[in-house]
């Protein structure tokens, strides 16, 4: 504890760990950017988040749960296969594809709303862009008998109706949101807005390192499992640590969760971001890449925007990547160079998903599949003996009709 | 004294209470924007707020949405608000507040943002998206209380923070009437009449209350209660029913009046 505050009181730049700082801040980045009705709320979750996080027994309920319910430990596979495809680096993945729910989401959504038991609160509400985050937090709200609201994009539910089902099923009521492109960013919009108007008793339960502290740091928090894991299983099944740890970042919750245990270590660390149909054309998501510094839903990031601080609008093929910003911690991580940042454009992703599909039988999410295509291009360049993790972060089920759309035009 | 603190000085000699009004600066185009509000001016608001156009007003309800989105459309940006207000300035004496979310102020660069609101005329600026915690890296540089940031208190706000954010007001004190957003509806007076007085009692600073006040028999309630009543929803559904209408400004003006009486 002492040795973070001393590392909280160093100035931004000088220090990439420990961060944020008590007021939320990663360096210049982060924050809470909220209308005052929110401010309350945010300053409770804060203090209930400091207190069970250090609480033994609200960690050890949420290990069972990950455990039993979720399906922890996810495995680390060797893709032999797909390593000989690309005739280089030796590419793993860890298949969090393989958790109930079907992605890395659920890993934050029981331990948010287990805090959310915790502070007394009965309702919950969530965002969702790809709908991974929607039906995950609508399974947690299932299991611990919450009302659930998701409120996602119309063009989302177009997109990803087999989620839409899904959510329905699991009791939730999906609230459809038309304005703007009818993406995870309007749908985040709204979120905000039925949040202010319920605050009293409701929980949001965001599904990214992104919005106002503390969610970045929490979310954070609930994903570095991934990462611990990871660690532990290279260290038993190759005897060292991996050379190269791969993501997607939309807004950057499973890349955030592979790479946080690793920051210590001597390792390279890719993030994939969307580059959508190319990043000239100005169809892409890849807010890191070619965004600017700004302030969106509640902190300070890297933003899709234009010169008069209007945020653009994203496009990826995959739904949970098409987000106009970034998680902040990310944006302190390209400043410090600390994670390198890529852009995938959709055919590539397209051609990742399909390879996968086909030398492993394993059907990847669109969004890992920009991971995946990361994780060729650095296994062609490297030696058999370079270990690549790449985070496969979700499977592709809800990705069939999108693909066959794109396959039929 | 700034015109705020002079504006409320004579409202108080004549008994009356502060009609804020406020518009979405550019809706829905920047010509009628600007008869829009120099009707306002000379009907009898009191003071002025010019709502910037955001892409993304997470505060705001449908209306003001709307509104926002027809602005943009209209191509008016943060400089162009500046030039309404610079032009406002020539004819009026009113206070004009420019209302914001942070991001587009970030962009224009807050020093710069400073410097040219001051120029303009403008006499402060109330950023919903930006609590007391974040508010130093705008401040900072501001020189004298000539330029005023209007800070807010909400329904959910508790009373230390209340006195945290009383203490650091100036100009006037923006009391949201509702955990909600902007034009919802369900005033609840009592309530109301509690927060103010709560509020009062860590400062001297003007209250203003707004969110869901849409009737000049709100306004007579809320006057009862409050320093000042804040209009915007209500003003911009008129603006929205009559975009085709050519007496739009006098229509707006009409309002105002009766608003303005509502206050007396």
């Amino acid at each position: 504890m002492s040795e973070n505050r001393a590392q909280n009181t160093q100035k931004p730049g000088t220090n990439i760990f420990g961060w944020p700082d008590q007021m939320g801040h990663f360096g210049t980045y982060g924050g809470r950017y909220v209308a005052e009705t929110l401010m309350p709320a945010l300053l409770e979750l804060d203090t209930a988040y400091r207190k069970y996080v250090l609480d033994e027994s609200f960690q050890k309920e949420l290990y069972g749960l990950l455990k039993d319910f979720a399906g922890r430990p996810t495995p680390l596979y060797h893709a032999e296969r797909l390593s000989k495809k690309t005739a280089g680096g030796a590419i793993y993945l860890k298949r969090e594809d393989l958790l109930h729910t079907g992605a890395h989401k659920i890993n934050n959504t029981l331990g948010q709303s287990l805090l959310a038991k915790h502070m007394g609160k009965t309702k919950v509400i969530a965002e969702t862009g790809a709908g991974q985050h929607g039906v995950a937090t609508a399974t947690a709200a299932a299991f611990f008998g919450m009302e659930c609201k998701i409120f996602m994009g119309t063009e989302d539910i177009r997109r990803q109706a087999p989620n839409v089902n899904r959510m329905k099923l699991l009791g939730a009521e999906v609230i459809p949101v038309e304005s703007g492109t009818g993406t995870l960013k309007d749908a985040m919009n709204e979120a905000m807005r039925y949040w202010v108007s319920t605050v009293r008793d409701t929980f949001y339960v965001i599904g990214s390192v992104a919005g106002p502290h503390p969610y970045p740091a929490m979310v954070r928090d609930f994903q570095k499992v991934i990462g611990e894991e990871t660690r532990r299983q290279a260290t038993e099944q190759i005897g060292r640590l991996p050379d190269h740890l791969v993501a997607c970042v939309g807004g950057g919750s499973n890349a955030m969760g592979l790479f946080y245990p690793f920051l210590n270590e001597s390792i390279r660390m890719t993030g994939a971001e969307a580059a959508g149909r190319g990043i000239e054309t100005g169809k892409h998501a890849a807010t890191l890449c070619a965004g600017t510094l700004g302030v969106l839903h509640g902190s300070k990031s890297y933003l899709l925007q234009d010169e008069y601080g209007q945020i653009k609008e994203a496009h990826s093929v995959s739904a949970g990547l098409d987000y106009p910003g970034v998680g902040p911690e990310h944006s302190l991580f390209k400043d410090f160079g600390r994670v390198e940042y890529v852009s995938i454009t959709d055919s590539r992703a397209l051609e990742a998903f399909e390879v996968l599909c086909r030398t492993e039988g394993i059907i990847p999410a669109l969004e890992s599949a920009h991971a995946l295509a990361a994780a060729m291009d650095i296994a062609a360049n490297t030696p058999a003996d370079y270990v690549i993790v790449v985070n496969l972060s979700g499977r592709g089920d809800k990705d069939l009709g999108i693909v066959e759309e794109v396959a039929g035009a | 004294m700034n015109r705020i603190e002079e504006k409320f000085k004579t409202l108080k000699d004549k008994k009356e209470k502060a009609l804020v009004g406020f518009v979405t600066a550019g809706d829905p185009d920047p010509e009628t924007s600007e008869s829009i509000v120099t009707a306002m001016c000379e009907n009898g608001v009191d003071i002025l707020e010019l709502g910037v156009p955001f892409s993304d007003p997470t505060a705001d309800g449908p209306v003001i949405q709307r509104s926002s989105a027809r602005a943009l459309k209209a191509g008016m940006r943060l400089a162009g608000v500046l030039e309404i207000t610079r032009r406002l300035r020539k004819s009026s004496e009113v206070p004009i507040i420019l209302f914001s979310y942070y991001n587009p102020i970030m962009a224009y660069g807050v020093d710069r943002f400073y410097k040219d609101s001051l120029s303009a005329g403008a006499d402060g600026v109330l950023v919903v998206d930006l609590p007391p915690e974040e508010s130093g890296e705008l401040t900072s540089g501001w020189k004298d209380d000539k330029f005023c940031l209007i800070r807010l208190a909400a329904p959910t706000t508790p009373e230390d923070r209340m006195r945290m954010i009383a203490q650091n007001a100036s100009g006037f004190l923006y009391m949201v009437s509702m955990t909600g957003v902007t034009g919802s509806g369900g005033l609840d007076t009592t309530e109301i009449g509690d927060y103010v007085e709560k509020l009062k009692r860590f400062t001297d600073v003007p209250v203003c209350v707004g969110f869901g006040i849409s009737t000049p028999s709100d306004v007579a309630a809320i006057s009862a209660i409050a320093d000042g009543v804040v209009i915007g929803s209500a003003f911009e559904r008129t603006i929205e029913e009559n975009i085709e209408n050519p007496d739009i400004a006098s229509i707006i003006g009409k309002q105002t009046q009766a608003y303005k009486d509502a206050t007396r």
